[in-house]
């Protein structure tokens, strides 16, 4: 009895230190908070940095791709099966309003000023661009079939949009209001992630197992970086998020099927290790310092934690039914 | 000048020519679209080759929706191809149309292929009775790619396979090894067949009694059913006579028309699900396919056609879609050389069932996944998580390449 009850104290020591540990790895002094959309749940989850769950937030249906508002106090949630941007006041923890969109929206980005959401309607094909202090549909822009990543640059005049069904990367004019560029790249093109600079957008090809790097400059595709893993056939790796360090120098991709995230050099565009998360590893967020990943995982139902100085999972969170996207906030 | 080109080439186009029993239509997946090919992009057709009086789609049969059989004609399908590709096209300088070469009858199919062959119409989506494949292959010969969207036989891509002849559809073999696979992954290996009489029920069993060999699944007994209007044959089509026995975990049901099949389900002596024809079946599509970008392809499907997207259907759309592969990153390529791209399997197709597709080099069949389905949903999809293959886990679906009949190349 007694021994029994020195190894619980034991025990819970350990966890308290882990726990500890966890915490410095994921973000130091800094509270930081991590969002996830689930998408069969119809809440965002509300974690800590260290994974621990805090609250969750109800919002509209099949909520997917999130982003904060330019004064962070908001979440915009991108809501599939009710066709509507919701908006989550981070203060009092609640969906405080919606803004309607076209049928089922999945990515979106927002303008520089934060004013105007851009929205891939995956049912339509189309970009559609909403005002939202106004709620009012702006425009429309008609692409290939099945459009998904949304990405304006910083200076707020294009929009690239990749679509699944056309293979390719739609350059669209947002002044003009047209597509005046399609860049061929690999199959099924799903998400991106800009260099720090802008010179550089890096878009996942799902079926074609890579990266296409695109430059901005030229509006061409100028390399690819290629997924291998060991004892994995191509068919198997499914590249999908992309994030990029606040340095520019590391690309982290989630690579689907594999259930593994790559870690990539950017300036050789080599892969540099890769590390185990969940099945179907899909959306994907950094930390503020840039020490954790966190990667959701959409069929195994949880977020896995990254150490990306060690190249480590460090721990694996319930995240409700088909986790996302995460987002990390202050 | 350009303007008055488009009005003349879409008037052109949509007028109906009657070339004797048979009825040609041109369809544009977009009138403007169609204005800018004038200018400046290569056309290239895509025929869907069918027969009027098909008995497939004869409008009582149709109303039955027996499982894995068609549910409409395969026009939607193949119009909807051509819109996904245009916009991947539209960067390559090609565009594709759609043209309806459908036969009054048999008969009139000689002069439909023809006809085709005359107007140097390169790509062909044939859905065809059995009897007519024959006839549409020496037709056919080098002169176009071929693309089967509905014929699940084993021959057609065994003995009685051609070079220039593609299986976008699964064959008879594909299914019953997807079946196999999941009755051994579940330990359901005993099975009691409920053989059908007919020709077509034949090669059905032929090609399970092949996949329950190769996963282990053992027949405990083999019952022949029959709809008879025999009343001394009456104990034949008896659901609960044929199915008394208690040794089986599961009755495979071996009949390709489905009239039988659909009264067995809930209706056995012994508390047995029902595999094959009805109950559990592999499917090449289904219309609740929630993964992998399922719904967007079903309800653009539903928008276009009005009805839920069966396998036959996707077959025809993934048909398009493989040509459309092959025009943005080969269309200069001479037919032959085409073909023997595909048979490369280094062309790529997203049939938004998860892994990229591409076509098998010894038979022309498209490698794919599968869908175990209820008439509800979706159970599984093979290949079954754990069976594995030395190249290829797809290929653990169907013929591979070393038991392949199949002797022909482009």
């Amino acid at each position: 009895m007694h021994s029994l009850q020195a190894s619980h104290a034991t025990a819970n020591r350990l966890r308290a230190l882990t726990a500890a540990l966890v915490l410095a790895f994921a973000g130091g002094a800094q509270a930081q908070s991590v969002y996830v959309s689930s998408e069969k749940d119809n809440k965002v989850m509300v974690f800590d940095a260290a994974g621990k769950l805090q609250s969750k937030i109800d919002v509209c249906k099949r909520p997917r791709h999130m982003m904060f508002s330019a004064d962070q106090t908001k979440i915009y949630v991108c809501c599939g099966d009710s066709n509507q941007l919701g908006v989550v006041d981070r203060a009092s923890g609640k969906m405080v309003d919606t803004v309607p969109l076209a049928d089922s929206p999945e990515i979106f980005d927002l303008s520089p000023d934060g004013k105007v959401a851009y929205v891939s309607i995956e049912d339509d094909s189309v970009l559609a661009a909403y005002d939202l202090a106004t709620k009012k549909p702006l425009f429309q822009v008609k692409t290939g079939g099945e459009p998904e990543g949304v990405l304006v640059t910083r200076d707020g005049k294009w929009a690239y949009v990749t679509s699944e069904e056309a293979n390719v990367v739609h350059v669209v004019d947002l002044s003009k209001k047209k597509i005046v560029k399609d860049i061929k790249v690999g199959n099924r093109p799903r998400r991106f992630a800009a260099s720090p600079d802008g010179s550089e957008i890096w878009v996942s090809n799902e079926l074609s197992a890579n990266v296409s790097v695109i430059d901005v400059k030229t509006q061409t595709v100028k390399g690819t970086v290629p997924f291998e893993i060991k004892g994995m056939r191509a068919n198997d790796i499914t590249p999908v998020g992309v994030v990029m360090t606040r340095d520019g120098k590391t690309a982290w991709v989630s690579l689907g099927r594999a259930n593994h995230v790559a870690e990539v050099d950017v300036a050789t565009r080599k892969v540099r290790r890769t590390v185990l998360a969940g099945k179907r590893a899909w959306g994907l967020a950094l930390s503020k310092d840039d020490k954790t990943l966190y990667v959701a995982n959409g069929l195994s139902d949880d977020m896995t934690l990254v150490d990306t100085q060690e190249g480590k999972a460090i721990r694996t969170v319930a995240s409700g039914r088909v986790p996302h996207t995460p987002l990390v906030g202050p | 000048m350009r303007k008055a080109a488009c009005r003349r080439f879409s008037l052109g186009l949509s007028a109906e020519r009657p070339s004797g029993a048979s009825a040609w239509r041109f369809i544009l997946a977009s009138a403007l679209w169609a204005c800018v090919s004038v200018a400046q992009a290569a056309t290239h057709t895509v025929a869907l080759v069918s027969l009027q009086d098909d008995a497939r789609y004869q409008s009582r049969r149709l109303e039955r929706q027996y499982p894995g059989h068609p549910a409409g004609r395969l026009v939607q399908a193949v119009q909807l191809g051509v819109s996904d590709a245009e916009v991947g096209l539209r960067a390559a300088g090609q565009t594709l149309k759609v043209l309806e070469a459908t036969a009054s009858s048999a008969a009139d199919l000689g002069k439909v292929l023809q006809q085709l062959k005359a107007d140097r119409v390169a790509y062909w989506v044939l859905d065809l009775p059995e009897a007519q494949w024959a006839q549409a292959l020496q037709a056919a010969g080098n002169s176009a790619l071929l693309f089967n969207a509905s014929a699940a036989s084993d021959a057609l891509r065994g003995s009685a396979c051609a070079a220039m002849l593609f299986h976008s559809y699964p064959s008879q073999a594909m299914f019953s090894d997807a079946l196999a696979q999941y009755l051994a992954a579940r330990t359901w290996r005993n099975a009691l067949v409920l053989q059908g009489p007919e020709v077509a029920d034949l090669r059905m069993g032929e090609a399970w009694q092949r996949a329950a060999k190769r996963y282990g699944i053992k027949t405990v007994d083999s019952k022949a059913f029959k709809l008879s209007g025999d009343p001394r044959e009456r104990d034949l089509a008896n659901p609960r006579l044929l199915t008394n026995d208690r040794q089986h975990d599961v009755v495979a049901v071996m009949d390709a028309d489905g009239e039988f099949a659909r009264t067995l389900p809930y209706a056995t002596q012994q508390p047995r699900p029902v595999v094959g024809a009805n109950g559990l079946v592999a499917l090449a599509w289904h219309p609740q396919w929630e993964r992998n970008g399922g719904p967007q392809v079903n309800r653009r499907f539903v928008r276009m056609a009005q009805r839920p997207m069966v396998g036959q259907d996707w077959a025809a759309w993934v048909a398009v879609k493989s040509v459309a592969a092959l025009l943005s990153e080969h269309g200069k390529a001479s037919l032959p050389e085409q073909a023997r791209l595909l048979r490369s399997g280094q062309v790529f197709v997203d049939g938004a069932k998860g892994p990229r597709l591409s076509y098998r080099s010894w038979d022309g069949q498209l490698r794919q996944p599968l869908f175990l389905s209820h008439v509800d949903g979706v159970v599984a999809t093979a290949p079954l998580d754990g069976v594995l293959h030395p190249v290829e886990v797809l290929d653990t679906l169907g013929v591979d390449e070393k038991e392949s009949a199949c002797k022909t190349k482009p």
